[in-house]
């Protein structure tokens, strides 16, 4: 996988994660050729499209496209699935997720990311074990943050 | 009050500045802000500052100034502020940055970290963006971790020796050993990841592709397990058990299998379990069917399982499903050159799919039908094409213009359902077709000489219809000139008889004249061909003379040139107009691109040949097959190399060097028709390169075209195999005293080492008086 986009109909975006080391530049670019060509397509057209030397794989949820770069080896049902089970790990993390939720705690959409894919690869095939991760790392910050706090009203 | 509130409090008003100005007022003190809370001591609220500089770079505003702050964050002993620091890093820094070195040293001691999250963070963050040198440094500790931890971390660890390997390859044998044991695991993450090192590792190297073929029973074995197995809460999606490590192993099966019949006679049964037992009804089967077809065609399968894997794509093709659709397309044209009878069955299929609404669907269905017009079913497959010519997206229709030309000229039944096959996708599209289809289809229409009275009223019906389309109006307007006698008699067997008076000729083609929409070369044509009917008709000459007479004065040189030569043909040379006029013989294709010397016409020979236009250049117009390389050396599109004829006295264009001369434009585009135009190029026996200079890795050699003639092209190539760079590299060249030597502007002057690249550097010679030819070359380099 080269990069991953979420971007809202509007065309701002909502998350990027990119796999391959880019120019910010040309980040912007491919930001704005995607969002471009991606919210040209009509609602009956498939989801496939050919852009460059990459097979780009999108689909919309609700209010939000998600976009997703792979190379022409890869195999592009797949890559429906990866974008599928992603928002199902959103959508169990958040309990119904909506763009909003994206949008004030995208650092979590990150971390949520960051257990599911790694390199541009699937790190973890388990919807349950990447929730119980989530889960408990954020137990983790929790508990930090109360060390933190507690120190510093002794102090 | 919570930090992460102020974090959302900040995202709350940026959403509701209303204006661009107003967000980036915002934006602008927020920043400000931040940048004075990073400069002070540790505050307890670093990370939540962090995080709003993230949001702040996700818009787009620059974040730059964030990067130590990370490298910091990234330092500190708590948790929370490690992860927004890794997750800034992965965000803000990458290979390119410098900042990016000073975080190793953190990775590093992440990595053995007591907490299993802090070492997934510092796995995941150097697998995201770790630069080449991070890579080397930090290999061995991930083959630790490889080999001894508990499954989280070996599959993080395991996608980050991917990435390693990626990064550096020749790192690739320390992960072997580990990667081989890791095949065993149960637990899938880790297993999946093992699949994805090892496919990695195979494709990079061809010794270590064949030590895991050895791995294929047991790749087998777990495949079956998973095709198998019952109904698991933790991997089964709509039925299918793991989609994504399946299709993993399928393709990790498929790189082994490839060219090894040992391995494909081991993976046959499987795949054909897995193709007849996976259920296709959702996506994830869908692509595990995908990928196992994909495999088999790849792969030494018998014959039986590939047709069930054709068939499986004939399913798909009928499939409700656009996607399923668009990616049977996509396989079935990966196959239909091996497989052409498979796919052929699906033809029907296939043609339907033009008609799809999806544009991607019939860009695909284009491609594969074109590839399946074969001699048998040229004539519905041509039908299906035009009428899909008519509606196509604007986009697809150049190409589906060149596919049609080019099936046709492969399989046409007869010369005539060519030819108008030709005109229909002039009208239905001309204003895509490429350049060289004009010259194409006038030398067909010449060579059908029994049709000229059928054509020339097929596109003078064309041409009084409408005169937007160029490379139409062009062609009807060259015809018109040569057959306008045949037009005038009005009596065509095939076609039915229409009354046209001279007038009505000579009023279309001035319409042509006088139209903006009409190019310079069309009006070119039109010209010409007034000029052509001064012979073939009776009454109006006089009108002829006055139009020619017209452009004498008109604003484009061109048409301002050939006026003026035809003004002289009547006035001067009125004894000589006939024979210049006269017709044109039957071009067969190799004369079209044939060097001078082989004149064009009959009547044209008559003349004197004179110096051709452009001295300046080349002295001698070369081989059309040569002309490629001078285009490409001298990248000048006045290259006088005019295939086909030589020009007559003040170059009055006659036949194909009068379609090839004109504006430079017009060279250019007859210059790339000269060069589809051969076929099999008749080149003067173009000599083998001599090695001239060969030390140490760097080569020189010495090409040159037409060792006998007065003029000559040296073409001197110098490549570099050693393994040190080459800079600085000139070459001098000296000649015998009544040799007239020009050296070319050299393609370059450094060779980096071990590379397949080339400086090449033309010289050219004039011997005109034929002296024995001698030349001593100079090289000099420096190497690093």
């Amino acid at each position: 996988m080269h990069f991953l986009l979420l971007f809202s109909r509007q065309g701002r975006l909502r998350l990027q994660k990119w796999f391959t080391p880019t120019p910010e530049r040309e980040k912007k670019k491919i930001i704005r050729d995607m969002t471009a060509m991606v919210l040209a397509r009509k609602p009956k057209t498939c989801n496939f499209l050919h852009w460059m030397d990459l097979k780009v794989v999108y689909k919309r949820y609700a209010s939000l496209f998600f976009c997703l770069a792979i190379d022409d080896q890869e195999n592009e049902l797949l890559a429906l699935e990866i974008l599928h089970r992603y928002v199902e790990l959103l959508d169990k993390y958040f309990g119904n997720v909506c763009e909003l939720d994206i949008i004030f705690n995208f650092e979590k959409a990150y971390f949520i990311l960051d257990e599911f894919l790694i390199g541009g690869e699937v790190q973890e095939t388990s919807k349950q074990t990447v929730a119980r991760c989530i889960e408990a790392s954020d137990m983790l910050q929790e508990v930090n943050v109360f060390n933190v706090l507690s120190t510093l009203a002794c102090c | 009050m919570s930090p992460s509130v102020r974090l959302q409090e900040m995202i709350r008003v940026i959403r509701s500045a209303r204006t661009q100005g107003e967000e980036r007022g915002v934006i602008q003190r927020e920043c400000a802000a931040i940048r004075a809370q990073f400069r002070q001591a540790d505050n307890g609220g670093r990370s939540h500052n962090l995080a709003k500089l993230l949001y702040v770079h996700m818009l787009g505003y620059p974040a730059h100034f964030g990067q130590m702050e990370c490298v910091r964050l990234i330092a500190s002993p708590r948790y929370n502020e490690k992860r927004v620091g890794y997750l800034g890093a992965m965000m803000l820094l990458d290979e390119n940055q410098d900042a990016s070195l000073l975080i190793t040293n953190s990775i590093k001691n992440d990595l053995a970290h007591s907490s299993q999250y802090v070492q997934s963070l510092a796995l995941c963050t150097l697998a995201c963006m770790g630069s080449a040198e991070m890579c080397r440094d930090l290999a061995p500790e991930i083959d630790r971790l490889l080999r001894a931890s508990s499954s989280y971390i070996k599959k993080k660890a395991t996608l980050c020796a991917v990435h390693i390997v990626r990064k550096v390859p020749e790192l690739g044998e320390l992960f072997t050993p580990a990667a081989r044991a890791l095949l065993a695991e149960k637990n899938h993450g880790v297993l999946h990841g093992a699949v994805i090192l090892i496919t990695e590792l195979c494709e990079r190297n061809a010794q270590t592709l064949v030590q895991f073929r050895e791995a294929v029973p047991e790749l087998v074995h777990i495949m079956r397990g998973l095709v198998t197995s019952g109904y698991s809460p933790e991997h089964t999606v709509a039925g299918i058990s793991d989609p994504f490590l399946q299709v993993r192993i399928l393709r990790l099966l498929r790189i082994l299998g490839r060219n090894n019949d040992t391995a494909s006679d081991a993976m046959n049964d499987l795949l054909a379990q897995v193709a007849t037992n996976t259920d296709s009804s959702k996506t994830a089967g869908s692509a595990v069917l995908y990928e196992t077809v994909l495999t088999v065609m790849d792969i030494k399968s018998e014959s039986g399982l590939r047709v069930l894997a054709v068939n499986i794509l004939g399913r798909f093709l009928l499939n409700n499903d656009r996607n399923i659709r668009y990616i049977s397309m996509t396989s079935l044209q990966k196959i239909v050159s091996t497989d052409h009878n498979a796919v052929q069955r699906h033809r029907g299929t296939i043609v339907d799919c033009l008609k799809d609404q999806d544009a991607s669907v019939k860009r695909r269905a284009l491609e594969l039908s074109l590839a399946l017009v074969s001699a048998i079913n040229i004539r519905s497959m041509m039908k299906e094409l035009l009428l899909f010519l008519s509606t196509c997206p604007p986009e697809l229709k150049s190409h589906a213009a060149s596919g049609i030309f080019n099936a046709a000229e492969r399989y046409s039944p007869s010369q005539r359902w060519h030819i108008d096959t030709i005109l229909h996708v002039l009208i239905t599209a001309g204003a895509d077709v490429r350049d060289e289809t004009v010259p194409n289809l006038i030398q067909l229409i010449t060579n059908a000489s029994q049709l000229h009275c059928y054509t020339v009223h097929k596109l003078y019906r064309a041409l009084v219809a409408d005169i937007s389309q160029q490379p139409l109006v062009q062609v009807a307007c060259w015809c018109i000139g040569e057959y306008g006698d045949s037009l005038l008699q009005g009596d065509c067997e095939e076609t039915e008889p229409i009354q046209v008076t001279e007038d009505d000729i000579l009023d279309a083609l001035e319409t042509v004249l006088q139209s903006h929409m009409s190019s310079p070369a069309t009006r070119g044509f039109a010209l010409t061909a007034t000029m052509k009917l001064s012979t073939r008709i009776t009454e109006n000459v006089d009108r002829i003379r006055s139009i020619v007479s017209i452009y004498g004065s008109c604003m484009d040189v061109e048409l301002q040139q050939r006026a003026v030569e035809y003004n002289a043909l009547f006035k001067k040379y009125d004894h000589m107009r006939a024979a210049v006029l006269e017709k044109m013989p039957v071009m067969d294709r190799s004369s079209m691109g044939q060097t001078n010397g082989e004149s064009g016409g009959g009547g044209v020979q008559e003349l004197e040949p004179t110096k051709p236009k452009q001295p300046e250049m080349m002295v001698a117009p070369q081989p059309a097959s040569q002309v490629c390389d001078l285009l490409d050396l001298l990248s000048d599109p006045e290259e006088p190399s005019l295939p086909g004829g030589p020009l007559g006295p003040g170059g009055a264009p006659l036949g194909p060097a009068g379609l090839m001369s004109g504006s430079a434009g017009g060279d250019l585009l007859y210059l790339l028709g000269g060069l589809e135009l051969t076929p099999t190029p008749t080149p003067a026996t173009a000599p083998a390169a001599v090695t001239v200079y060969d030390k140490s890795g760097v080569v020189l050699k010495l090409s040159c075209e037409r060792p006998l003639d007065a003029s000559q092209t040296i073409t001197l190539t110098a490549t570099n195999t050693s393994d040190h760079d080459v800079s600085s590299l000139t070459l001098q060249a000296a000649v015998p005293k009544n040799v007239q030597l020009q050296m070319k502007a050299p393609s370059g002057d450094s060779l980096p080492a071990r590379s397949s690249a080339v400086v090449t550097q033309t010289v050219l010679l004039n011997n005109p008086n034929k002296v024995s030819l001698k030349m001593r070359v100079r090289l000099s380099y420096t190497t690093s």
